[in-house]
């Protein structure tokens, strides 16, 4: 589904991501791990189009298409999700309306009538159930005065309310109790199926123990510089990044 | 040398007496002073003080008419104007130019003992609470509100008693319409006597936008102990015209007054809105709310007065500026000495959307008790492009994800309108407006809403 070839990215003319290789097949767990400012969310946000990045090389094919041509808001019709690491607050818009815009205008992207009002809330109750996101929360302005762990839930809702194929969870695991990192998790798991994939970008070992990844991936300086499977994680939490940051600051010198 | 003014006295000299002879004793008893007031006097022009962004001499200059001797328009007022606010019902009265009148439905819907009526009327039923009240709180030395005062032939009196709570909102709908450029002067006199309370609303509407039309009033608002009242002015005119407006209020102890000045579409706007707080706990709320696109110009400008202890002010304005708009915001709260307990709030917000609409924002805080709590704050800006990206990385369009940001902007001043018909019919109008959709009101008769009227 998701084909990256040496992707080159900046931000404010400094690179940022130097060459990232990366193919993601439907039914995939990949694992994103490394230390601070290796360029995780930087990947995150290049591959859903944020403006503040600019891409200088290389090409990302989604399902036969150039993703890195299509505007932000295709590129999440095509069925791309990135779940923030900082959702953002919207003071003034509801989630009702945050929402019903989102998912009728994906619709109107597949030539699809809107959803009418009773579907929609019926949607809505339904897929709050999977983060057990409160109708109060639902009602209330985007994020406004949300906790921590609210938001991340919230970011879950979402992912459940436009069913992507792809979703990247970028660090979704931060700022959660572990009560909170269940439901998340679960929340995840309870989305999987055999023909959508998830990309978990994170720092610590914590939500892969929730989440069973198939692939572990360990970015640093802007490229992927080791890849293996889940028992990389364990190897991780043991000895740190720092032997795997020796073996590359060695072959560049 | 000729001024803007020097026209309108050469008028006055000329039709004085034509003028005296339609309009109520109450109204020429302050035609002196006005003249006086007028004579060697210039309009404020641009970059004068509190005038940093607008020209009033500009505003008046064209040769406007004026309606000397009353001929009316427009005789089936309803017929013509069908514009209402969605399960709000009203009592509902009309400016036709400066011809006042009432609906046929106004009768009806008004409460025994309240009084609405033409100054013409209040003459003959209730001069004295004119001849208390008209004047008493209009500055003549500001040269645009002695130019009202000097011309101007009838106004509107509303009288609420002492205790009457006014249950439906009061309606006046000013319609500019005329086959030559006119200037419509228009007063209007608000009484509101101790623990009365009353809401109402104003529309500004243009029928025939090619003509020029600059619509001068002058509004004085008493608020006697306890006193409520709710003061919502939507104009919604045309691109030609001109309003220069000046709001006078007077606040006794333990009154709440609300002002909202809302401009979705017009020329050149400058309202003014100067309260006096003179008895203690009394409490004003001071809203203003702008979109202008093309070459709109809006000026609001306010001056609050803490003249006692213990009262509290409540002022924010927001604009969303386009294309080449201009738009300015200069507040002022002053709290005199010896008024402890004060608490004033003033904000102004506003959204620059393009690189060439202009914004010009002076808030001011000018404090001589120690005990008091006062903030200001103003901020200009673009949208949140933060905000932008998520709601695009969640498939909302660009232009849609602007949309919402911009009707979120001005929410919580909508939200602050107390009444609930009025607030959902605003967010409509709002959305409409952000859409580009001049036709605001379909139901509207008024020809910036898209409708056809034949002109009377």
């Amino acid at each position: 589904m998701l084909q990256i070839k040496d992707l080159r990215a900046s931000i404010e003319g400094k690179e940022i991501l130097k060459g990232i290789n990366l193919t993601v097949k439907p039914g995939e767990v990949h694992a994103i791990m490394g230390p601070n400012g290796s360029g995780k969310s930087t990947l995150s946000a290049v591959l859903t189009g944020n403006p503040a990045y600019t891409v200088t090389g290389g090409e990302v094919d989604f399902y036969g298409k150039d993703l890195l041509a299509l505007s932000p808001e295709d590129r999440a019709h095509e069925g791309l999700f990135l779940s923030f690491q900082y959702p953002v607050e919207i003071p003034g818009v509801s989630m009702v309306n945050f929402m019903r815009a989102a998912i009728n205008e994906k619709r109107k992207y597949f030539g699809q009538e809107p959803l009418n009002a009773s579907d929609f809330l019926k949607l809505m109750r339904e897929k709050r159930a999977v983060v057990q996101l409160d109708n109060k929360l639902a009602s209330r302005a985007v994020n406004e005065g949300f906790s921590g762990g609210e938001k991340k839930r919230n970011e879950i809702f979402q992912m459940a309310m436009l069913e992507p194929k792809l979703s990247i969870l970028d660090e979704t695991d931060s700022g959660l109790d572990i009560d909170a990192l269940r439901i998340v998790a679960e929340g995840v798991n309870t989305l999987k199926t055999a023909n959508n994939a998830t990309i978990v970008i994170t720092h610590y070992q914590r939500l892969l123990d929730y989440i069973k990844p198939d692939f572990v991936h360990v970015l640093y300086k802007g490229r992927i510089v080791m890849s293996a499977g889940p028992e990389l994680v364990m190897e991780l939490e043991e000895k740190g990044y720092d032997w795997i940051k020796e073996q590359v600051d060695k072959k560049e010198e | 040398m000729t001024t803007s003014i020097s026209q309108y006295l050469d008028l006055y000299r000329q039709h004085g007496d034509a003028i005296r002879n339609h309009a109520p004793a109450a109204m020429n008893a302050l035609r002196d002073a006005a003249l006086a007031a007028l004579e060697g006097a210039t309009l404020p022009k641009k970059g004068q003080e509190d005038y940093e962004a607008t020209d009033l001499e500009q505003a008046i200059a064209p040769d406007y008419g004026v309606n000397i001797n009353r001929v009316p328009f427009a005789p089936d007022a309803a017929a013509s104007f069908r514009c209402d606010v969605p399960n709000m019902s009203t009592c509902l009265y009309f400016f036709f130019n400066d011809i006042f009148a009432a609906s046929r439905t106004a009768a009806r819907n008004t409460q025994p003992g309240l009084v609405i009526e033409s100054f013409a009327e209040a003459q003959k039923n209730h001069p004295e609470v004119l001849e208390q009240y008209l004047g008493s709180l209009a500055d003549v030395k500001k040269p645009e509100v002695a130019l009202n005062t000097l011309l101007a032939q009838d106004g509107m009196l509303i009288y609420v008693p002492k205790g009457m709570v006014v249950e439906k909102p009061i309606q006046l709908v000013n319609i500019l319409n005329a086959s030559a450029p006119v200037m419509a002067l228009r007063r209007i006199l608000v009484v509101m006597e101790e623990d009365a309370q009353a809401k109402m609303l104003v529309c500004d509407h243009t029928q025939d936008a090619e003509r020029q039309y600059l619509a001068s009033q002058v509004i004085e608002i008493v608020a006697k102990r306890g006193a409520m009242f709710d003061y919502y002015d939507l104009e919604e005119s045309s691109d030609r015209t001109h309003r220069v407006s000046s709001v006078f209020v007077s606040q006794e102890e333990g009154s709440n007054v609300l002002i909202d000045g809302i401009t979705l579409l017009n020329g050149f706007t400058r309202n003014d809105c100067y309260v006096d707080l003179n008895g203690e706990h009394a409490e004003t709320h001071l809203l203003g709310m702008t979109v202008a696109s093309a070459h709109q110009h809006v000026d609001n400008h306010t001056f609050i007065s803490h003249n006692v202890a213990r009262c509290q002010s409540n002022e924010m304005f927001k604009y969303v500026l386009n294309d080449s708009a201009v738009g300015a915001f200069a507040g002022k709260v002053l709290v005199k000495e010896n008024c402890p307990r004060t608490v004033a709030y003033q904000g102004n917000r506003n959204i620059v959307a393009s690189t060439d609409a202009r914004m010009h924002s002076k808030p001011q805080l000018e404090i001589y008790t120690d005990d008091v709590k006062c903030s200001h704050g103003s901020a200009t800006g673009q949208l949140d492009e933060e905000a932008l990206f998520y709601m695009r990385s969640r498939g909302i369009s660009e232009a849609e994800a602007r949309q919402l940001l911009m009707q979120a902007f001005m929410a919580d001043v909508i939200d602050a309108v107390r009444l609930p018909a009025l607030k959902d019919r605003l967010h409509h109008l709002v959305e409409k407006r952000f859409r580009g959709q001049l036709a605001m009101c379909a139901e509207c008769g008024a020809t910036s809403c898209g409708s056809k009227i034949d002109n009377a």
